[in-house]
């Protein structure tokens, strides 16, 4: 490598290195420093030890933020893979029409989740919502989605499981590109249609599947907007109706923005981080021996 | 029946359940208010005069343009500081290239929510924390899954083409703007559409940064119009839902006009691990 190129590569990717150190690493750094101290913005910050730490292991609002964020997770992210996967293969079978539908189902992901949950609020209606109205036709009384605190949380799962038409979009990529030669010799041995998901299939798009796990788990414990929308903001709802949407995010959210507690929300910040580190070291641990890496994009 | 036939059944099945709320969401927008709640698909009376009411309560048409400058801004950013940023890595050789590239590889799974607060306090410190700015200027520094996705593009381009450029004398910019760029069009396209689309629907930073009514984007703007016209009591939900379509049609239209471009970036999304 000459010296004129590494030049050249460097100032090429200098920006990136500046945003890096001003947008990631130094706000990552000032927020481990802002986590140790009392700061409100008006008076300098003020060096408080573990407090926020040990004030987060005492709060219960904090808890149950986490516990309905996990809650949420484990419910939105399995459904989403396995009805996406579901709807792909669906699309790989469809023949002519598939662009057709591919197109439909896709279509809600480019709705703005604020509009997506203004008209869920309304379709998810207790009294008189759609929803309910087609479980009624099976004979099914609906439950109060936006009201009742149990079924909050169900309700916002329903409500994302209109947008996995992205999802779906890329296993049906990932399901292209199994060789169709292994159905066949899968044919041949006499397996199936569930052995030849179970052995061909499954394993040809693990990669993919494994990828969405992961950015998916990561993007739900996150999870914000809609929730907000429904729930918070300014209107006046009542104490049990909130925290049961009251999702971490909007918890940090608030404590920073609302109560301009900004050291303990950056407290709550680094225990996200780490939980949300945690977990995907998890999945990576866990995911070693299933996944098979033959199917890269 | 076929199976293929079967298949299109439940497809068809499946697809009339994911149009059905946009269709629920145009009707209502068009319904008299004690008619809203009706779930019938053609409104009894058409009430088109309900744009016209929520166009008068509210800046919807400031909104509307302060979501097309902000949204070109963000795309516009992301994609030139992204493919300047991807063509670096892809073209030359440099030490420490592998590990930097690391880098932009883990920052895709960092968590944003991490750096909203310090992020904020310091957009605070210099003065910018009540204006636009944040909404797109972070976007001017190359942002991490655009520059993967450009690099593959990069990747892409025969090296001979190159090589030949630099015979006849052109320097790294002049190979990045005459050649890869033109060559790397689709890829940009992608870039632009996508972060278009993330800053024309984003809500939790407006709600941080945008104080007054006049700054907001659609996505702020319809949560206050969702305050004040729905669960602020007034329960005049017809004008949520004429301000949720107008908030809706831009992006319906971005993706038919560019379903090609959405699509391959939701394909090419898949890191190696």
């Amino acid at each position: 490598m000459s010296t004129r190129e590494a030049r050249a590569g460097w100032l090429f990717v200098l920006p990136w290195v500046i945003g890096f150190l001003l947008l990631t690493a130094g706000p990552m750094l000032y927020s481990l420093f802002l986590s140790f101290t009392h700061y409100d913005l008006l008076k300098p910050a003020r060096f408080t030890g573990l407090t926020n730490y040990r004030e987060i292991l005492r709060d219960g609002r904090a808890a149950t933020a986490l516990w309905n964020t996990v809650f949420f997770t484990l419910l939105h992210v399995p459904l989403q893979i396995v009805l996406a996967l579901g709807l792909a293969s669906l699309l790989r079978r469809a023949g002519r029409s598939a662009g057709f539908f591919r197109t439909v189902l896709f279509l809600p992901t480019m709705t703005p989740p604020v509009a997506l949950a203004a008209l869920f609020l309304l379709l998810l209606n207790g009294q008189n919502g759609a929803v309910n109205a087609m479980l009624g036709w099976f004979g099914f009384t609906g439950p109060q989605w936006t009201t009742d605190p149990a079924w909050i949380k169900p309700g916002l799962v329903l409500m994302s499981l209109w947008t996995i038409g992205s999802t779906a979009v890329l296993y049906l990529a990932a399901l292209t590109r199994v060789p169709g030669e292994r159905y066949e010799a899968a044919r041949l041995d006499g397996a199936s249609a569930f052995r030849q998901f179970w052995h061909v299939t499954l394993p040809g798009i693990s990669g993919t599947v494994y990828f969405t796990l992961i950015v998916n788990t990561i993007a739900s414990l996150q999870v914000f907007t809609e929730a907000y929308t429904m729930f918070f903001g300014a209107r006046p709802s009542s104490p049990a109706e909130g925290d049961a949407a009251l999702f971490y995010v909007i918890y940090l959210f608030q404590e920073a923005f609302g109560s301009l507690r900004m050291g303990y929300a950056s407290a709550l910040a680094w225990v996200l981080f780490l939980v949300i580190a945690a977990i995907t070291a998890l999945q990576v641990r866990l995911s070693r021996d299933y996944v098979h890496y033959e199917d890269r994009a | 029946m076929t199976r293929r036939a079967a298949v299109v059944l439940a497809l068809a099945g499946v697809g009339v359940l994911f149009a059905y709320p946009f269709l629920w969401l145009l009707s209502a927008s068009l319904k008299d208010r004690s008619q809203v709640f009706d779930n019938a698909l053609l409104p009894e009376v058409f009430r088109p005069e309900n744009y016209a009411e929520v166009w008068r309560a509210v800046p919807l048409l400031a909104w509307v343009g302060n979501s097309v400058a902000v949204g070109v801004a963000a795309a516009l950013a992301a994609t030139v500081s992204s493919a300047v940023v991807a063509f670096g890595f892809a073209r030359f050789r440099f030490r420490g290239r592998t590990v930097l590239f690391g880098i932009v590889v883990a920052t895709m799974m960092l968590p944003a929510a991490v750096t909203m607060v310090p992020v904020y306090l310091e957009w605070h410190a210099v003065g910018l924390a009540t204006t636009q700015v944040p909404l797109w200027a972070g976007n001017l520094f190359g942002s991490a899954f655009y520059v993967f996705l450009l690099r593959q593009f990069f990747l892409g381009l025969p090296a001979e083409v190159f090589d030949a450029a630099r015979v006849d004398g052109a320097g790294p910019w002049r190979q990045f703007r005459s050649i890869a760029l033109p060559l790397a069009r689709p890829g940009l396209v992608v870039v632009f559409v996508f972060e278009f689309k993330a800053a024309w629907t984003d809500l939790i930073r407006p709600l941080i940064y945008l104080r007054e009514p006049e700054l907001y984007t659609l996505p702020r703007g319809l949560k206050a119009v969702l305050d004040r016209f729905g669960q602020g009591g007034e329960a005049q939900w017809e004008l949520v839902m004429a301000a949720s379509v107008v908030a809706t049609v831009p992006m319906i239209l971005l993706f038919l006009v560019a379903q090609k471009h959405f699509v391959r970036g939701v394909v090419t999304q898949r890191v190696e691990e």
